[in-house]
């Protein structure tokens, strides 16, 4: 059976506690840092190409401008007291003990600048408060430990004043760019989007191509013709999906599902070659200018399409941009259906559907799956799903019961609001802070590892393009297979009976739908 | 002369904390607010957000999430302040007010309870190795100075006694500008000097942290940005989109 090939747990009686407090490592994680963003990623993106001569008086100028702009900024700046609440609160923290990456001590990093030039206190008593100048030694430290943030806001949700880390090193690294010390993974992506449309750098006609090779496959799989349409103009559903989902493993088995759920409903939907990414990376360098332009991609995307609606694919980050951000940054949105939310995400529009019973879900399907949910960051605490707070957990995991029969959550504290990040969002998805990520990784493969014992689970699914690549890459590093890592419409897609869809008992059948690796000879 | 250098003291310190308090919750009312960023799950209604903030600063809710002995200290510091305070106003008001008078012993347990607090926290900053990596020389003399107005007023009423009624008639004189002279009672002198320090430096200082809570975006928001284009005031250049006419 398929399950006995699937990874044989290493039996632990006792589990470590996923958010077990490390002793101080001072300067563990002082080596660590992104490679630097060349000048014609810089430029293409609106900032200078390399460190200005004068970049200590203009970083000084944008604290304050940005200070100046930003509520949520001047009072995090402000009103932390040092409880100490956050300190260990941080997955970076509690995978590397460096000091550095307690929430307070990495908003510290830029508060005590602030303090130094903007405070009465720190004007005139710095060694009181612990303000310091602005040097080329600070500057460093931002570009080390403002790149160990994932901004995924978990220490925000324990702060007795809601001081959000995120929002500190998104200003830290606009600062940053402003000055000409920008970070290549980031901003070379940015660019692409702003020149392509997508992250990857896909053309409409290999995205076309690739969109049709799917096709194809879904019809040898399941002998009906499911569509996956590009620049349709006059269809209802725009989907803007992360572009991993066109081509990476497990991604690409959610853009199936989600194909497979739109064709059961009826839909009439398409995908933009315009406007063909969803993640926004504008939000990580916290530049709402590179946000705007690329909210406004899909906008006039929308327009030209004239659609009625716009659906969100699995991508955390994404989804936060899209829910809170783009009705500010590119709407309104007044062209569009009213009765529908702008935008949905493709999760309220599956759970829409099984609530109508509109949808055939065969759960034995993934009978040879266990399975947990990691909820992403950006998704949990950034956003919502449906008309009710909270309604974020409830619906992916909905769906997910509705798709399989064996679900079971990993520890409370490890979930929900309480989630841990993946180790490898907020822009730091890229291999040379591989070492940061899999120490950041700790907390979840620990909660994993406690159920995969507890009640043998075999996969995680997860809801965001980035967690999904992080814990392919990960996930080998904790004793686990890349592929235990799956969409959640991967599961949906495992489970629907599409009308007319040939049913095949045969077991090699199923090993197939099943391994879902990247060699499984599917895609 | 001392009456007069405690009166302008008092003058002095009243005016710093009521402007500066002031000009922050100007300053953080005017600074906009560009984007939604609430720390969800978050409420959908302006209710609901006075609720959360209701918990907030009654309970210190996220807090409470966060570390239990935290919490516990700086619960019951904040919540002892505040009675301790309540049960100074009879300094303030002639008549003094009928629950101000019933609620005197409490007020008096409350003393106690507040330097407890205080000194749970103290030790925390000193034994928690993290929280001593984060706690500047302001961190801790933040908390030496409460602890003192704290100590020096339970001395004078447990130790050496102070003259209140004059001490009484010396605040209602500065109240109705009709100075009195005030008792030069060395321990009473260190506690109105030390509380005037308070007051000067709370607008510049970590105390801000309450008039922040208010001003938080991640609490105070509502969740309804599609139910709710949300525009800020600095986006209004941008309101116009280009693309959407192009």
């Amino acid at each position: 059976m398929v399950e006995l090939k699937i990874r044989q747990p290493v039996k632990q009686q006792d589990h470590p506690d996923p958010a077990e407090i490390p002793p101080l490592a001072f300067g563990a994680m002082a080596d660590s840092k992104p490679y630097p963003a060349k000048v014609e990623h810089q430029k293409a993106i609106g900032f200078p190409g390399e460190l200005v001569d004068d970049w200590k008086e203009r970083a000084i100028d944008k604290l304050g401008e940005l200070v100046s702009q930003s509520r949520g900024l001047r009072v995090y700046l402000d009103t932390c007291v040092k409880c100490g609440a956050c300190t260990d609160k941080c997955h970076y923290f509690l995978g590397t003990g460096d000091p550095n990456n307690m929430p307070v001590a990495r908003q510290d990093l830029l508060r005590k600048v602030y303090r130094r030039y903007f405070t009465f206190a720190g004007k005139y008593f710095p060694w009181l408060v612990g303000a310091e100048d602005l040097t080329e030694e600070v500057l460093d430290e931002w570009y080390t430990y403002f790149h160990q943030c994932s901004q995924c806001r978990r220490c925000s949700v324990y702060c007795p004043y809601g001081i959000d880390t995120a929002e500190v090193s998104m200003a830290a690294r606009e600062i940053m760019d402003s000055v000409g010390k920008g970070q290549k993974y980031c901003n070379e992506i940015i660019g692409k989007v702003h020149k392509f449309g997508n992250n990857l750098g896909l053309q409409e006609k290999a995205h076309r191509a690739t969109l049709e090779d799917l096709e194809e496959d879904i019809e040898d799989e399941t002998g009906v013709a499911v569509r996956l349409p590009l620049d349709e103009k006059g269809a209802d559903i725009l989907l803007v999906t992360p572009s991993a989902d066109f081509f990476a493993e497990p991604h690409i088995d959610g853009l199936i599902g989600y194909a497979k759920v739109f064709h059961q409903a009826g839909a009439s939907w398409t995908i933009s070659s315009y406007a063909s990414e969803a993640a926004n990376f504008g939000l990580f360098i916290g530049s709402q200018e590179n946000m705007r332009k690329m909210a406004l991609r899909i906008h006039k995307a929308a327009k030209q399409l004239k659609v009625k609606r716009i659906i969100f694919g699995e991508c955390g980050h994404a989804w936060r941009a899209a829910y809170n951000f783009m009705n500010t940054l590119a709407g309104p949105f007044d062209f569009l259906d009213q009765r529908y939310p702008i935008p949905q995400h493709i999760c309220e529009y599956t759970y829409d559907l099984i609530q109508k019973g509109a949808l055939n879900l065969d759960k034995s399907q993934n009978d040879h799956i266990r399975l947990t949910f990691h909820d992403s960051c950006n998704i949990s605490r950034a956003s919502r799903m449906g008309d009710k707070p909270g309604g974020q957990f409830e619906i992916p995991r909905a769906i997910l019961r509705a798709s399989c029969n064996h679900f079971y959550d990993m520890p409370e504290d490890t979930i929900r609001e309480a989630t841990f990040c993946c180790g490898g969002g907020g822009g730091l998805l890229t291999d040379e802070l591989m070492d940061l990520r899999k120490k950041g990784a700790q907390p979840r493969m620990r909660a994993l590892q406690q159920v995969a014992d507890e009640h043998g689970v075999t996969h995680m699914a997860a809801i965001c393009a980035i967690c999904k690549t992080q814990f392919a890459k990960v996930m080998p590093e904790y004793g686990f297979e890349m592929d235990n890592i799956v969409s959640v419409h991967q599961m949906v897609s495992n489970a629907i009976i599409l009308d007319g869809q040939i049913m095949d008992g045969d077991e090699t059948e199923e090993t197939d739908s099943s391994g879902n690796g990247a060699d499984a000879g599917e895609m | 002369m001392l009456t007069t250098i405690y009166a302008l003291l008092f003058y002095g310190a009243t005016i710093v904390l009521v402007a500066g308090i002031s000009l922050r919750v100007w300053q953080y009312s005017k600074t906009p607010a560009p984007l939604k960023i609430p720390t969800t799950p978050a409420p959908v209604t302006l209710g609901g957000v006075v609720v959360r903030m209701a918990r907030e600063v009654v309970l210190f809710e996220s807090l409470f999430k966060a570390n239990k002995w935290i919490w516990l200290f700086g619960w019951v510091f904040h919540a002892a302040l505040l009675l301790v305070v309540m049960r100074h106003l009879r300094y303030f008001t002639e008549p003094v007010w009928s629950w101000v008078a019933l609620m005197q012993p409490l007020g008096l347990y409350a003393g106690f309870a507040m330097v407890a607090g205080l000194l749970g926290l103290w030790a925390r900053r000193i034994i928690v190795p993290r929280i001593r990596y984060i706690s500047a020389p302001s961190d801790h003399l933040m908390l030496a100075l409460i602890v003192a107005i704290g100590l020096s007023g339970l001395a004078m009423k447990y130790v050496a006694r102070t003259d209140i009624v004059a001490l009484k008639a010396f605040f209602l004189g500065l109240i109705y500008f009709d100075w009195q002279p005030i008792p030069a009672d060395p321990l009473l002198l260190v506690h109105l000097t030390l509380v005037a320090v308070l007051m000067i430096i709370f607008p510049v200082s970590k105390l801000l942290h309450a008039p922040g809570l208010f001003f938080s975006p991640s609490r105070n928001q509502v969740d309804n940005a599609r139910e709710r284009r949300h525009v800020a005031p600095s986006w209004s250049a941008l309101q116009t989109n280009t693309s959407a006419k192009r």
